[in-house]
């Protein structure tokens, strides 16, 4: 037997500190941008169009990251991008798991009719390609932020309630729920204390996964100028226009391209992360 | 009616399918122990499962009663069939390691029924558990009710899921094959932690198991399952000096002990098999495949 409250102090591995710290970082520039970013993102002047970053010859004092082709400020504008991102990723990815999991885990735990027809829906909606079903609902959405994130939610849902019904099918055949059952418990609660805890790991692992796809849907979507109106920097637009003048002005590209990877990577890497530290026998 | 379980004519089967349980009938007495034998599949389980309202979806309750102290429970509504059952029946499962929620601390375990149906206090049911905890011989329980199901061996946790079993005073138990699933060594140990558990507390024990050798050490009386069929009810002296039945017989002759004590294990005779196989059918024809 080992004692369970040393494993609370074991150290966090690398890839939580890595993942997390990059995630924090972005959290801050996503709050505090008005304050941090060193110009206004969107101020244009065509004589600063496309001065390089500050280590290259011809860099402008200020200008960090360089410009791009109607010289705004590459940093200022991935730092407000950051904004987009991270509130796309924080209120579609919640919305998506809150509605996918909850269905999955009535299918598995309920199964019957509830099963039935959720388990119908889910094959019916992974019929659509996911890019052609998002393009044709924000073109009947409009553009905006409300219709990015209902697009991801109702895209998405499939993939939480798959999973999650699969997870909550196979604790539902274990000992310990009949148990829950003979003791009296009803069966809702039997399904809020006795299952949800046990696929709360996959949950957590599924949701970190779902906002770094939310951030790439997005980007993808403004790639395609699709999103949020031009006004405001995301990064797929910055991706979109740095990819017309990569031969003149790389960084306009590359910049908001390894953010994009970076977050992207460090959302899949935190679920995995807290995967294994919340799993009570992986722990 | 005597006994405090009475099971009658109870007819399980596959929906859609073919029988599980034929017309099975068989008595437990208030405080007392009784065996519940058969081959693997033969549909032990099933009968406990059946009692206990936690039958696979597969299957369903054709036709029968089950009597828990005088009342039909097939003839109460899902919700107080479940309350009835919380509060005087209790399982000691097959297998420790799927009977505990890995996810869940053993303590909220053990208290979960005594808060949940007997209404107990949060802090009442604790000592309780502690108490349980200390009469199945577990070593330092404050310390067992913060662990996770993982941390303990099987043997341990079988002990916790007896302690859970008995805390609140249950007038009958199931315990499926408890000691299946163990090593050979803690095997023993459990065996008679049952047995002491369940003289001291009085309670009745429907004890399943495919070994007659551990039946004639700790039951009264016993039923013998074939193919979802009781082909003998007999308590425990005249099963072994006059089993009726010649399954029984044979599966008598075929356990290393009483009768047969060098023992080596032998089969049962293909002729006996055959007589057994032949009256299943008979109650298949005669009931419809029910
Ligand atoms: N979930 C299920 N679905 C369909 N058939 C089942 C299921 N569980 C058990 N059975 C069938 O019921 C029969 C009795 O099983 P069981 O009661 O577990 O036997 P045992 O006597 O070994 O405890 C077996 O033949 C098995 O095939
Ligand atoms: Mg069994």
């Amino acid at each position: 037997m080992r004692d369970a409250r040393s494993e609370l102090t074991r150290p966090i591995g690398v890839r939580l500190w890595l993942s997390g710290g990059w995630l924090m970082l972005l959290a801050c520039a996503a709050i505090f941008a008005p304050w941090i970013a060193p110009q206004d993102p969107l101020a244009q002047d065509l004589f600063l169009g496309r001065m390089p970053p500050f280590w290259e010859n011809g860099s402008e004092a200020g200008f960090w990251l360089g410009t791009d082709s109607l010289g705004r400020d590459v940093l200022s504008r991935i730092l407000y991008g950051a904004r987009l991102a991270m509130i796309v990723a924080l209120v579609a990815g919640t919305l998506t798991c809150l509605i996918g999991a909850s269905l999955g885990l009535i299918a598995g735990f309920y199964r019957g009719w509830p099963d039935r027809i959720i388990s119908r829906f889910v094959d019916i909606w992974m019929a659509f390609p996911p890019v052609l079903f998002a393009i044709l609902l924000i073109a009947v959405l409009g553009t905006g932020l409300t219709s990015i994130i209902i697009a991801i939610v109702i895209i998405d849902w499939t993939r939480f309630a798959r999973v999650i019904r699969a997870e909550a099918l196979s604790q539902s055949a274990m000992d310990y729920v009949a148990s829950a059952q003979v003791a009296g418990r009803a069966r809702f609660g039997t399904m809020l204390t006795e299952i949800l805890p046990n696929v709360l790991p996959t949950i957590v692992a599924l949701l970190t996964l779902e906002m770094g796809i939310a951030v790439i849907v997005e980007a993808i979507l403004s790639f395609v100028n699709l999103s949020i109106s031009t006004d405001s920097p995301t990064w797929g637009g910055m991706i979109a226009e740095g990819r017309i003048s990569v031969h003149q002005a790389w960084w306009v590209l590359v910049f908001p391209l390894i953010t994009l990877f970076l977050t992207v990577l460090s959302f899949s890497q935190l679920g995995e992360g807290l995967k294994d530290r919340f799993d009570p026998v992986l722990r | 009616m005597s006994g405090y379980l009475n099971i009658r004519n109870l007819s399980v089967s596959l929906r859609g399918g073919g029988p599980i349980l034929r017309s099975v009938t068989l008595d437990v007495a208030a405080g007392q122990v009784h065996g519940l034998v058969g081959e693997s599949g033969a549909g032990k389980s099933m009968i406990g499962k059946a009692v206990l309202g936690t039958l696979p979806r597969a299957l369903q309750i054709t036709a029968g009663e089950i009597w828990l102290d005088g009342q039909d429970l097939l003839k109460l509504s899902p919700g107080q069939r479940r309350h009835r059952i919380g509060a005087t029946t209790a399982l000691i499962p097959q297998d420790p390691l799927t009977a505990l929620n890995p996810s869940r601390r053993i303590g909220p375990q053990i208290t979960r029924r005594l808060v949940d149906i007997l209404g107990w206090t949060k802090a009442a049911a604790e000592a309780r558990a502690l108490e349980l905890l200390a009469e199945v011989d577990i070593p330092d329980p404050r310390r067992v009710m913060r662990t996770y199901p993982h941390e303990l061996s099987g043997g341990m946790r079988q002990r916790i899921l007896i302690a859970s079993a008995f805390a609140a005073e249950p007038k009958l138990i199931i315990a499926d094959e408890p000691t299946t699933a163990l090593d050979v060594t803690v095997q023993k140990q459990i065996l008679r932690l049952i047995a002491e558990m369940q003289a001291r507390h009085g309670t009745a024990l429907l004890f399943v198991t495919h070994d007659l050798g551990v039946v004639s050490k700790v039951c009264d009386s016993l039923s013998v399952l074939y193919a979802g069929k009781i082909v003998e009810n007999a308590r425990m002296r005249r099963f072994f000096m006059h089993p009726i039945h010649p399954y029984s017989a044979a599966l008598l002759a075929a356990t290393p002990t009483y009768t047969n004590p060098q023992g080596s294990l032998m089969p049962v005779p293909e002729s006996v098999i055959e007589t057994v196989e032949q009256e299943v059918t008979a109650h298949d024809r005669r009931w419809g495949r029910r």
